[in-house]
């Protein structure tokens, strides 16, 4: 009892202040094939402080996939569908064009329309009108560019997703949440004491991480509604590596109570621990299958750190790595078909790698040094990871088939520790 | 007031064991009389004239461990100071420590909470063998996250590849 009093005067902490620290978001490399389309500035947009095209625009560019045809120059600027000149656009080598406006409503409300138009078969692809709060704006040019995404690729679009990760500032670490596009970043969790990886509840809701404010690690889960937190594992030992299960109900996690690193599972509430793991090496970093009957995981059972699956109830664990001395942190594709894991290269870099469950098959995606934690998007096409530049720590994002890549770094600081949060529901 | 009674009894020499609230106490009566000596000591318990973990010519203020790269055995010329903090447990029932593993830097954070654990482990069941109970020892990791040296070469990350024996209320 006094032990604890002790430590916890150790460490001072911050729940849900509203700090904002922007991410910049710096794009290299591309796609193999790009779609050019052109996002025609919304009549009555350059009232809003930010616009609304900007932000699509730059959404669509930052994916990969779209090559931005420049709008100037066409007069008249269309906004509606009878003031298309589709010779305009072809000319310019636009095969979609996005146009629109933002109307003030007398309730003080915005009203944004929008269309998406094929130029090339001179077709109106999807139109849309939302009736907005103006805190939303930005929320609805995701929105659209989530819409103009899935339209022109088949895939879902995760600009309207959010991310999370740990700034280390000096001796200050912070939890944060940005949107996908770096803007926006709040503040869940201040402490004095490392923080490390944070896990998104399948509904985007929650947050569980590890926090050494008591000079261990234990698992909390913190609302990111209300802010509020409960401890969620603070076993003897460390307590960490916490992994949803995909309906929310469970976590898959790490501790030491019996004796080595192994994996257990715990209800949301704290309640029920149950070992899965029983190995007599380290077994830890665990990660549900999207349809929640496997875990994979790292273990060093064999002599050396690998990924292993085993089922969701513990039994028929099988090694899924072979190539290299050092695997570690696995985290599922959305469809479950895949997983990405850091691979140790040629003794001394770190990468971020990607293996197919059915073939085997494994593919290095990154050529950055210091590679750790990559998850995947929601959509499975880009992972998040954290690298270092220039010493310091960044986020870092690469396409799955390791074409596309994007940093996303601060101001000031050290960013690492990164996952994607799923998508929100519509 | 129980508690620091119950302290200064069991050894009057556990800096810290009370706990923060008994340390901001002016004149704290464990810690002022560890740092008086034998005079302030209750009458028939031992005179020692220095508390022994933080004596720098006693064995048991040595606290490290310090491990070769992705390793965990405790190397033989560390032996002989886990021995005496085992011997000291064994001696001072009322004693707790925590043995903290660390990592360096590289590799993944959470394997490395785990690596760490490994190690402050190894320090446990030494001095499980040794004679001490697992009651008064908590193993746990800092993993990377508390290095000791902040550079990125071998010359810092052998320093954070360590573990350390911290008795309770230091």
């Amino acid at each position: 009892m006094i032990f604890r009093k002790l430590l916890v005067g150790a460490a001072w902490l911050l729940l849900a202040p509203w700090a904002h620290a922007a991410l910049t978001i710096e794009i290299v490399g591309s796609g193999a094939n790009q779609i050019p389309i052109s996002v025609v500035p919304f009549a009555g947009e350059n009232v809003l402080p930010q616009g609304i095209t900007a932000v699509i625009a730059a959404d669509l560019q930052r994916s990969g996939l779209f090559k931005i045809v420049d709008p100037a120059g066409v007069k008249p600027e269309p906004h509606e569908l009878a003031e298309v000149n589709y010779p305009d656009w072809r000319t310019r080598g636009a095969d979609a064009l996005a146009i629109g406006s933002v109307l003030q409503r007398p309730d003080g409300k915005l009203e944004v329309r929008f269309r998406l138009l094929d130029a090339v078969k001179q077709v109106q692809l999807d139109a849309y009108s939302y009736v907005i709060d103006r805190t939303l704006v930005r929320a609805t040019a995701h929105k659209i560019a989530d819409l103009i995404y899935e339209k022109l690729t088949g895939d879902v679009g995760v600009f309207s997703t959010r991310i999370a990760y740990i700034v280390k500032s000096g001796t200050r670490y912070e939890l944060q949440v940005a949107d996908a596009d770096g803007y926006g970043a709040q503040t869940v969790l201040a402490s004095s004491e490392p923080i490390i990886s944070p896990s998104w509840s399948p509904d985007g809701t929650r947050l569980a991480y590890v926090s050494f404010e008591r000079k261990k690690p234990i698992i909390y889960v913190q609302s990111l509604v209300s802010g509020q937190r409960q401890t969620l594992a603070q076993f003897k030992g460390n307590n960490s590596a916490p992994a949803w299960s995909p309906d929310g109900k469970q976590l898959a996690i790490v501790l030491t109570k019996d004796g080595s690193s192994q994996i257990y599972l715990i209800n949301a509430d704290g309640s029920g621990v149950k070992r899965l793991s029983y190995s007599s090496g380290i077994d830890t970093e665990p990660s549900f299958s999207p349809d929640g009957t496997s875990i994979i995981f790292t273990s060093d059972r064999g002599g050396s750190p690998q990924i292993y699956r085993m089922s969701a109830s513990g039994s028929g664990a099988q090694r899924l790595t072979f190539e290299g001395s050092y695997n570690v942190s696995p985290h599922f594709s959305p469809d479950g078909k895949s997983f990405t894991f850091i691979q140790r290269v040629n003794g001394s870099s770190f990468n971020v790698a990607l293996q197919d469950l059915a073939s085997g098959q494994m593919q290095v995606l990154t050529d950055t040094r210091m590679d750790e934690s990559p998850s995947f998007a929601p959509n499975g096409k880009m992972l998040l990871y954290a690298t270092e530049m220039g010493g310091r720590g960044i986020l870092a994002a690469v396409s799955s088939d390791g074409r596309v890549k994007q940093r996303l770094s601060t101001q000031a600081g050290d960013v690492r520790e990164p996952e994607w949060g799923p998508l929100l529901l519509k | 007031m129980k508690k620091i009674l119950f302290s200064t009894l069991l050894v009057g020499l556990l800096a810290g064991c009370a706990g923060q609230d008994v340390k901001d106490q002016p004149k704290a009566a464990v810690e002022d009389r560890t740092a008086q000596g034998a005079d302030a000591k209750p009458a028939g318990q031992k005179s020692v004239t220095a508390n022994p973990l933080t004596d720098p010519s006693n064995i048991l203020s040595k606290r490290s461990v310090y491990y070769d790269f992705d390793k965990s055995d405790v190397k033989a010329e560390y032996k002989p100071m886990v021995e005496a903090h085992s011997k000291y447990l064994t001696g001072t029932k009322g004693a707790k420590i925590a043995v903290q593993g660390n990592c360096d830097e590289r590799g993944s954070r959470e394997y490395n909470v785990a690596l760490g654990n490994r190690r402050a482990d190894s320090v446990r069941k030494m001095m499980n063998v040794l004679g001490a109970s697992d009651s008064q020892i908590e193993v746990v990791s800092f993993g990377e996250e508390k290095p000791r040296a902040a550079c990125h070469d071998e010359s810092c990350w052998k320093e954070n590849r360590r573990s350390d024996i911290v008795y309770q209320g230091e």
